[in-house]
């Protein structure tokens, strides 16, 4: 897989990250590194094999219908980066 | 003090030899005298004054399995009211305001917490390089690397700057460090170690686990961590054993296999150690055969698109919005985003989370991450066939021993090959332990035991058993102060 | 408008779950607390915070699919659907993709000719809802409120069979119907707990093809969502028959402007990069559980609607409005359950009972009048106690408070029916001697007078009088 300067801008968008032109070459390469490795993979046929998404294949407990949380508004606010009347501030969002 | 294991510490402490306060003065003087191995990135403002009243409830006949041992965490575990880094300047200002499941069972068996210990930024990484608050140095040879991204807890270990760390193993992150610097670490089974509030990588494989010096210490501490979390959909309701009882039990009739692909170019002096590590468990009574993981060379592939993809997503929390960094004067939303990130994350976060991207972006998904996801099936699938004639499989930690630091800058992909024989674990879920073994051009080496599903119980007995008869893990880098 | 076009109408609906606590955290998700007060450490999503699903939402979801004749998936997994806003707080959703737990069904809706549609529903899955962007001035930043991260939220999927606007409303108004009678919501629309987005699009009459769609967002009353598809219809007409062409997109309704317009945030300009939760496991659901769901249904609203058609013998009409809703059905089904009389509860139910109510702005379930109170107003009617005309005062003495109970008021009121030959026909042979004229009318034919002497009879009895019985007794006293 080539990695080209278009696919590394879309993605950087995706994932919110700042590409300076200067950050394209090292972002390629970085990606470039990786993805070599991974084409390996490529060698061997996978058909019907039914992909893992948990390794112990377990099924899920489920937690009781109750609230068990407190308001700790003031603590969680106290690590914010901008708040105001109980609101995280951020740059307006037009919608 | 500091030449005597957590176990024996905590012999000495109920007889009296020392105080708790003692013991922590003593690490706390350690810690300061080699603040150049970069090995922690905060010391516990109070631990002192826990270890008082450990102290204090020691003598009124208190007797909780840890009370009064300083430990160490990777900085990856939240601890209320301490800052918790993940070795990011994302996070250089995070007050976490709750604790991690790890941390809190870990108090209550009475353990203190003597400080953070450094690591590869969010766990990416082999070497510790990664760490925004710079490379740890392996003390065996301070222009080493101590390996990552546990390199900090590792590093603390065998300096003896405390007696065990906690640290996480997503493709080797305990195993590899605990091998470069002369200790013992283990991963236990995914899903054994509740991972609420260990800062995530990559969720379907980090595993929290201890790293110490003997295989006896990680008993002991494991069965303070290990169990079912109910604030841990993935954490495992299997019963948790007291895996000291199960320490020195006879090796008479275990069956170890050797993994033919692992042994076949194996580096002379790293094939030296295992062969001679095969000779002390045989006179110990268990039984080797050759057994094959034919997919296991697809490991590394497979990891280096799963672990970046789940953390391509489990990084997006990252916004600076409601805690972390925040980039100054954000002119639209859009620039608050991409600038916290940008100017917080480094090279190696940004390089995985655009790979995990792309690799689950429309178009890539079927030919990376789920061609990734299947060939785990397959890999987990030789384990479980593996597993059916032995009780575990033996091979080495690492290539070789810890390379120098900048080594491979410019080859990340020799960097990424260092968890060659580790990752398969971390992929399947199962348990492996890391065992020092030797030495090579005076570096540690060691040697790595994966065990069945919730075999934590064998991979310790044989640690234990392997230590009973060497005195790896008995050695200690001398340090210039 | 030109007629060659149709319009084709697909809706997701998201319905918030009546639960008392989050999807996945501890958190209460009651409506209307202080900002952030309700947002825990995994609603902010922390680092190191990990979900853990709500039981809850299990029987919900599956009571609705079973509701429309769904598939049950054996299998329910969640899945990550990636892209940054402020409020979501992980830069991901958690939500169904791959596997949803509700897969087909379809739902009748009624025209407003009377007849009936299909309207097949493509899936319905659970997902978490996001915050709130709080878009007044704090220094011209948006303030975000995570109290509703995390509530959880059924999405329902319809398949692009709906015509009109009017045909998206009935939909819409059968799906609230239905998610409210089974519980699975409080269905509260001012709150947010039913949101509609609507696909609309334009085509040829004839042709097999969709034209491009938009879609209009978080539209929130049945009358906006009428309103903005009614708009899009124009606006696409305009755009098409201008040679234009319609621009795939998300739109917003405003209804102060009663127009839609595109959305600018990139919510949703994005490739979603969906994948397994990781953090969380496969539920399995097995047969049983289905079972035990479906035992402990309430019967649905056509099937509700359809028996008191063929059982109760209502009209069609009555059947339709007093199944329309879980609590005035049950109301009324109490009620005959009491006097047995379904036409003469019907009738009281739908006229006196649901004017007070519509008057007044009274919820059923806070009726002054209870079903049981309404029931024995009925009885003493049937059993001749007090006539049609006095169970009315009755009706407004229990709806105005003045009595708690319908017996002990017709006794202290003295309103018992005058009833019983002995009382009346002095009366009646009283006035038919005082009005030999009328009693004359009548015999030669003119039997109109009859409504005369009835009127003299209940003035007389202060309206106490059986009105049947008063009209027998003057027909044949006057016959003989």
């Amino acid at each position: 897989m080539d990695v080209t300067e278009e696919v590394v801008r879309n993605i950087a968008e995706l994932v919110q990250l700042k590409v300076d032109d200067a950050d394209i070459q090292q972002l390629t390469e970085g990606m470039q590194n990786i993805l070599a490795l991974a084409d390996q993979m490529q060698a061997i046929n996978t058909e019907g094999v039914e992909p893992v998404s948990n390794p112990l294949d377990a099924s899920q407990k489920l937690r009781p219908d109750a609230v068990t949380e407190e308001n700790q508004r003031e603590l969680f606010q106290s690590i914010a980066p901008a708040t105001e009347s109980g609101l995280y501030l951020v740059p307006r969002v037009v919608e | 003090m500091i030449n005597r294991s957590l176990s024996q510490q905590l012999d000495d402490l109920s007889k009296g030899e020392y105080s708790s306060v003692e013991l922590t003065q003593t690490y706390l003087d350690r810690i300061e005298n080699h603040q150049s191995l970069n090995a922690y990135v905060s010391i516990s403002k109070d631990v002192l004054e826990k270890a008082r009243q450990a102290d204090q409830l020691r003598a009124a006949g208190e007797r909780k399995p840890l009370l009064g041992i300083p430990l160490a965490h990777k900085d990856i575990f939240c601890e209320a009211g301490v800052r918790t880094t993940a070795g990011s300047k994302m996070l250089d200002n995070f007050i976490s305001p709750y604790d991690s499941t790890v941390v809190s069972l870990l108090r209550n068996a009475g353990a203190l917490s003597l400080g953070k210990t450094n690591m590869d930024e969010f766990a990416m990484g082999s070497s510790n390089e990664s760490s925004y608050f710079g490379a740890v140095k392996n003390p065996w040879q301070v222009d080493r690397v101590p390996g990552g991204s546990s390199g900090g807890s590792a590093a603390a270990v065998a300096a003896r700057l405390c007696a065990a760390a906690t640290g996480t193993d997503t493709g080797g992150s305990i195993r590899q460090p605990a091998a470069f610097c002369g200790i013992t670490g283990i991963k236990p089974t995914y899903g054994r170690v509740s991972r609420w509030g260990m800062i995530a990588y990559a969720s379907s494989l980090d595993q929290a686990g201890p790293l110490a010096t003997t295989a006896e210490d990680c008993a002991l501490l494991l069965s303070a961590m290990a169990g079912a979390d109910e604030k841990d959909s993935t954490s495992s309701a299997v019963q948790v054993e007291d895996y000291s009882k199960f320490l020195s039990q006879d090796l008479k009739g275990k069956k170890i296999g050797l993994c033919v692909e692992y042994m076949e170019g194996l580096d002379p002096e790293m094939s030296r150690v295992i062969e001679e590590a095969i000779e002390v468990l045989s006179k110990l009574g268990a039984e080797f055969m050759d057994i094959s993981l034919p997919t296991s060379p697809l490991a590394i592939p497979a990891y280096y698109i799963i672990a970046p993809a789940e953390c391509s997503a489990n990084l997006s929390r990252y916004d600076g919005v409601r805690f972390g960094y925040r980039c100054e004067n954000p002119e639209n939303l859009e620039d608050l985003y991409k600038r916290s990130r940008s100017e917080s994350f480094g090279q190696e976060v940004k390089n995985r989370i655009m790979v995990g991207a792309f690799a689950l972006s429309a178009g890539y998904y079927d030919a990376y991450y789920k061609k990734a996801q299947q060939i785990r099936r397959l890999i987990k699938n030789d384990f479980l066939e593996a597993f059916k004639s032995v009780d575990a499989i033996l091979g080495p930690t690492t290539p070789g021993p810890a390379f120098k630091i900048g080594a491979n800058a410019d080859e990340p992909q020799a960097m990424y090959l260092q968890d060659i024989y580790t990752i398969s674990a971390n992929l399947a879920g199962l348990p492996a332990i890391s065992l020092p073994a030797g030495f090579i051009e005076d570096l540690p080496a060691g040697i790595q035991l994966i065990g069945n599903y919730f075999d934590e119980a064998t991979l310790l007995n044989l640690g234990h058993q392997f230590q009973a008869q060497t005195d790896w893990h008995k050695k200690a880098p001398e340090l210039s102060t | 408008m030109s007629g060659e076009w149709e319009v084709v109408i697909g809706l997701e609906i998201h319905v918030q779950l009546s639960t008392i606590s989050k999807i996945f955290s501890g958190s209460s998700a009651t409506f209307g607390a202080e900002p952030n007060t309700q947002a825990s450490a995994l609603d902010l999503a922390l680092p190191g915070v990990l979900p853990v699903v709500n039981e809850a939402i299990y029987p919900k979801a599956i009571a609705f699919g079973l509701g429309i004749g769904a598939n049950i998936g054996a299998r329910s997994c969640f899945d990550r659907k990636n892209y940054f806003y402020p409020d979501l707080p992980k830069g991901y959703q958690i939500t169904q993709m791959d596997e949803p737990i509700v897969l087909g069904g379809e739902v009748e809706i009624t025209l407003a000719d009377g007849t009936a549609k299909t309207i097949r529903v493509t899936r319905a899955h659970l997902e978490e809802d996001a915050g709130k962007s709080l878009h007044e001035d704090f220094h011209g930043m948006t303030g975000i409120d995570l109290n509703r991260a995390g509530t959880p939220l059924l999405e329902i999927v319809s398949e692009p069979d709906m015509r009109s606007a009017e045909e998206a409303v009935s939909y819409a108004k059968t799906i609230h119907q239905l998610v409210t009678y089974l519980s699975v919501s409080d269905g509260d629309m001012s709150q947010g707990s039913l949101r509609c987005d609507a696909n609309v699009s334009l085509r040829k009459k004839g042709a097999d093809a969709y034209g491009t769609r938009t879609e209009t967002k978080n539209v929130n009353s049945f009358r906006f969502l009428e309103a903005a598809i009614k708009y899009e219809v124009v606006r696409q007409t305009e755009v098409l028959e201008s040679g234009g062409k319609i621009t795939q997109e998300t739109r917003l309704y405003d209804p102060d402007k009663d127009e839609t317009r595109p959305m600018r945030s990139k919510e949703t300009a994005t490739d979603y990069r969906y994948f397994p939760e990781p953090d969380l496991l496969p539920v399995i659901i097995d047969d049983a559980f289905i079972a035990k769901v479906r035992d402990s249904m309430p019967e649905l609203p056509a099937q509700k609607r359809a028996r008191f058609h063929t059982e109760m013998g209502l009209t069609d009409e009555d059947s339709r409005v007093l199944s329309s809703e879980l609590g005035l059905a049950t109301y009324f089904e109490d009620c005959v359950n009491i006097c047995s009389d379904p036409i003469m509860a019907a009738n009281w139910v739908k006229g006196d009972l649901l004017g007070g109510l519509n008057r007044d702005n009274i919820e059923i379930s806070d009726s002054p009048v209870t079903a049981q109170a309404m029931a024995a107003i009925i009885v003493r009617i049937q059993d001749g106690t007090i006539s049609g005309k006095i169970a009315k005062n009755v009706f407004n003495a229990v709806w105005e408070g003045k009595t708690d109970s319908v017996d002990d008021y017709i006794q202290s009121e003295g309103l018992v029916q005058v009833s019983g030959s002995h009382e009346l026909e002095p009366i009646v042979d009283r006035i038919i001697a005082n009005n030999p004229k009328q009693a004359e009318q009548f015999r030669s034919g003119k039997t109109k007078v009859l409504g005369f002497f009835v009127g003299q009879v209940m003035k007389e009895t202060a309206g106490k009088a059986n009105p049947k019985q008063v009209n027998d007794l003057i027909i044949s006293k006057l016959n003989d």
